[in-house]
């Protein structure tokens, strides 16, 4: 079979072997999917483990979120690989010294984790259904409670004490599994735009950012496809956390950016070209203007302008949407930007994503849909809402004026 | 009756005779294929030989930037030799052509990706460097042959994720394209750019110091074929050796000794710019 080469063109002097990129688009999904990952599970934990009531309405959401997310983790790795089906070979014979040796264990783990976390969560509710469904439905639901129908106050107790136990190995898990995916572009010294220590917390960060704002989208959508009001003290206090984090990561990228000039090392002449050029679009207007900086202005202005009712809402989902969007530039700049700057430091790649084949951009937007996609059905089987089986009514704790914006 | 049925039923032995040692010494010479073709194989799994022990050598390379006339002989032959894709974007060794205008502080580079020299070269695995300075005021150049710097400790190594890829006891550093995975992470992690993706063996790619020749007592191909002696090889264990001497007469540098990774490509006669 004929291989189709992209040769991507450069200025400069770039090493010969330099012009085919070795990491494309998938490498930059990978991590965005990780980081919506650990931020949905943060969430999740809010309540799960610092029992924060104003979260607890997208407790078991957020849970369902991470695992239909974590689940197709792999999935742009693998499809990179030239050898998927070796990819074991880094279970079997895990070369310790690799900061990639761990990552089966650490997803595989993950994945349990997040499985077993669900089957107590949703474990009484389950038990409901089995009693309640015939046929097909009876033996899913038998099959997803392990056929034990014990829903007694001791066992209930049994249970939370186990969700509690899940939970809190979950939270360094989870930020665990994200700070690690920062440290295998960190760690690398053979590039100028990744070889940093604060790239472990810089990703982790704007981790849970990316989750917190996919969970005000999802939280907004989802209420809106259910005809059910949307939970404002929910939105408010998911807009605070993300105001905060946004603030602290933009930060830390600031810091970062701010050193690579500032110690001004070999190949700054080009860093400075790279920065003001080709990154300039990417960088500073979509990831840190309009995906950062103007999102903190407008998660101010709603949580300190006491703003609430559908102005809120709106506010919120657009200030998050445009968070999901810096966070996924932030990936990119950093996988395909790290790339674009050459080993000699005297010249500059380009990259465009093919539009077809096995690493092209409709794969990674499969990719990225794919996880909805699985959430949707997972929300069927496993509805995670309080007012699931009842009318949609207003909740005790929102003391809002409730805006019905599905009427 | 009886004499006439006889030449047929003689005829049909002889038919059958022939038939069988046809059979038989088709047989022979299949199983004597067989047997070579079983000879060869074992020849081919025994690597690097069998008699060869990998404890008793050091190997280095080295590289006399200030002989190298940029012909490129060595890049062709490292192509046929490796059977390397043969376009201009994936090399085990590539030579570097470095110029200072007059009154220019950084100097110019190319190399055989350039489209220019693609142009000039006419043909896949033919390298050549086009003539485009021929109407610029000169002030300084020179050429720089690059090959893996076989590391001692390479970071290409430290980042495979399943260990396909090892330092051997005698100093080389290889991949085994039957258990390399295709992650490219070492493309990635090797600053020296030495390292490409095979879209053939859908597996990484470099150069190997020929380790086929060299445990056999041959000189790696880009050495064999180089017209002015600019690349030198040898047994660092060997005092007498051409590398032992050329490190021992010469004050010699690496790449980008800041990455700690301690190369064993050993070069004279580079620049400040070389990287």
């Amino acid at each position: 079979m004929e291989h189709v080469l992209n040769i991507s063109p450069y200025i400069g002097y770039v090493f010969p072997n330099e012009t085919v990129f070795p990491w494309s688009v998938m490498i930059a999904v990978y991590p965005y999917m990780t980081g919506l990952v650990a931020g949905a599970f943060s969430v999740s934990s809010f309540y799960h483990v610092f029992g924060m009531q104003t979260y607890k309405p997208l407790a078991r959401f957020a849970l369902l979120t991470a695992l239909s997310f974590m689940i197709f983790v792999p999935l742009p790795l693998l499809l990179h690989l030239g050898h998927p089906e070796r990819a074991f070979n880094a279970m079997i014979t895990p070369h310790w010294t690799s900061a990639f040796a761990a990552f089966g264990y650490f997803a595989a783990f993950y994945v349990c984790l997040l499985v077993l976390e669900c089957f107590f969560v949703f474990r009484e509710d389950n038990v409901a259904r089995a009693k309640n469904a015939t046929g097909l439905g009876k033996l899913f639901y038998g099959a997803v409670t392990l056929w034990s129908d014990d829903v007694s106050q001791k066992a209930r107790i049994y249970d939370h004490k186990w969700l509690f136990v899940l939970a809190v190995i979950g939270v360094p898990a989870a930020h665990g599994l994200h700070g690690y995916v920062g440290f295998v572009f960190g760690s690398l010294k053979s590039r100028e735009w990744w070889g940093s220590d604060l790239m472990p917390v810089i990703f982790l960060f704007s981790a849970v950012v990316s989750g917190f704002a996919l969970l005000i989208v999802l939280h907004v959508v989802t209420s809106l496809w259910r005809k059910v009001p949307v939970n404002i003290p929910c939105v408010r206090g998911l807009a605070g956390s993300l105001w905060g984090f946004l603030m602290f990561g933009v930060l830390l990228e600031g810091v970062e950016y701010a050193n690579v000039i500032y110690k001004a090392r070999e190949g700054i002449e080009l860093i400075l070209v790279f920065v003001s050029g080709p990154l300039f679009v990417p960088y500073f207007v979509l990831q840190f203007g309009i995906g950062a900086f103007l999102p903190i202005g407008i998660l101010a202005f709603l949580i300190f302008g006491k703003v609430g009712g559908r102005t809120l809402v709106v506010g919120a989902v657009v200030s998050a949407l445009l968070v999901l969007m810096s966070v996924f530039m932030m990936r990119w700049n950093v996988v395909i930007g790290g790339q674009m700057i050459s080993k000699t430091l005297k010249g500059l790649l380009s990259y465009t994503p093919p539009l077809l084949g096995r690493e092209s951009l409709l794969a990674a937007i499969f990719v990225m849909l794919a996880p909805f996609g699985l959430l949707w059905v997972l929300t069927r089987l496993f509805p995670p809402w309080d007012d699931a089986d009842k009318q949609a009514m207003p909740r005790a704790a929102d003391n809002e004026k409730m805006p019905l914006l599905a009427e | 009756m009886k004499r006439k049925k006889a030449p047929p039923k003689t005829e049909r032995r002889a038919f059958l005779n022939m038939i069988g040692k046809t059979v038989v010494s088709a047989g022979a010479m299949l199983g004597a294929g067989s047997l070579l073709d079983k000879k060869e194989a074992a020849s081919a799994q025994s690597f690097p030989t069998a008699d060869y022990d990998w404890t008793k050598h050091r190997w280095a390379f080295g590289v006399d930037a200030t002989r190298c006339i940029g012909c490129l002989r060595c890049a062709e032959a490292c192509k046929a030799e490796n059977g390397t894709n043969p376009d201009a974007h994936h090399f085990r060794t590539w030579v570097e052509r470095y110029v200072y205008l007059e009154g220019e502080e950084r100097a110019l580079v190319d190399s055989q990706a350039d489209p220019q020299n693609i142009a000039a070269a006419g043909a896949e695995g033919v390298y050549r460097f086009d003539n485009r300075y021929k109407d610029e005021k000169v002030d300084k150049a020179f050429f720089v042959p690059k090959i893996c710097n076989h590391c001692t400790h390479p970071a290409c190594v430290q980042v495979c994720p399943t260990g396909a890829t090892y330092k051997t006891k005698d100093g080389v550093v290889l991949i085994d394209e039957k258990y390399c995975i295709g992650c490219e992470y070492c493309v990635q992690a090797c600053p020296y750019g030495a390292r490409f993706f095979n879209t053939e063996t859908q597996t990484s790619e470099k150069c190997t110091w020929c380790y086929h020749r060299i445990t056999k007592g041959l000189q790696p191909a880009c050495v064999e074929v180089c017209p002015v002696g600019a690349r030198i090889f040898g047994d660092r264990n060997d005092p007498a050796s051409p590398i032992s001497e050329f490190i021992r007469n010469n004050r010699v540098s690496v790449l980008k000794p800041e990455t700690g990774n301690a190369p064993n490509c050993f070069y004279i006669g580079i620049d400040k710019e070389v990287q």
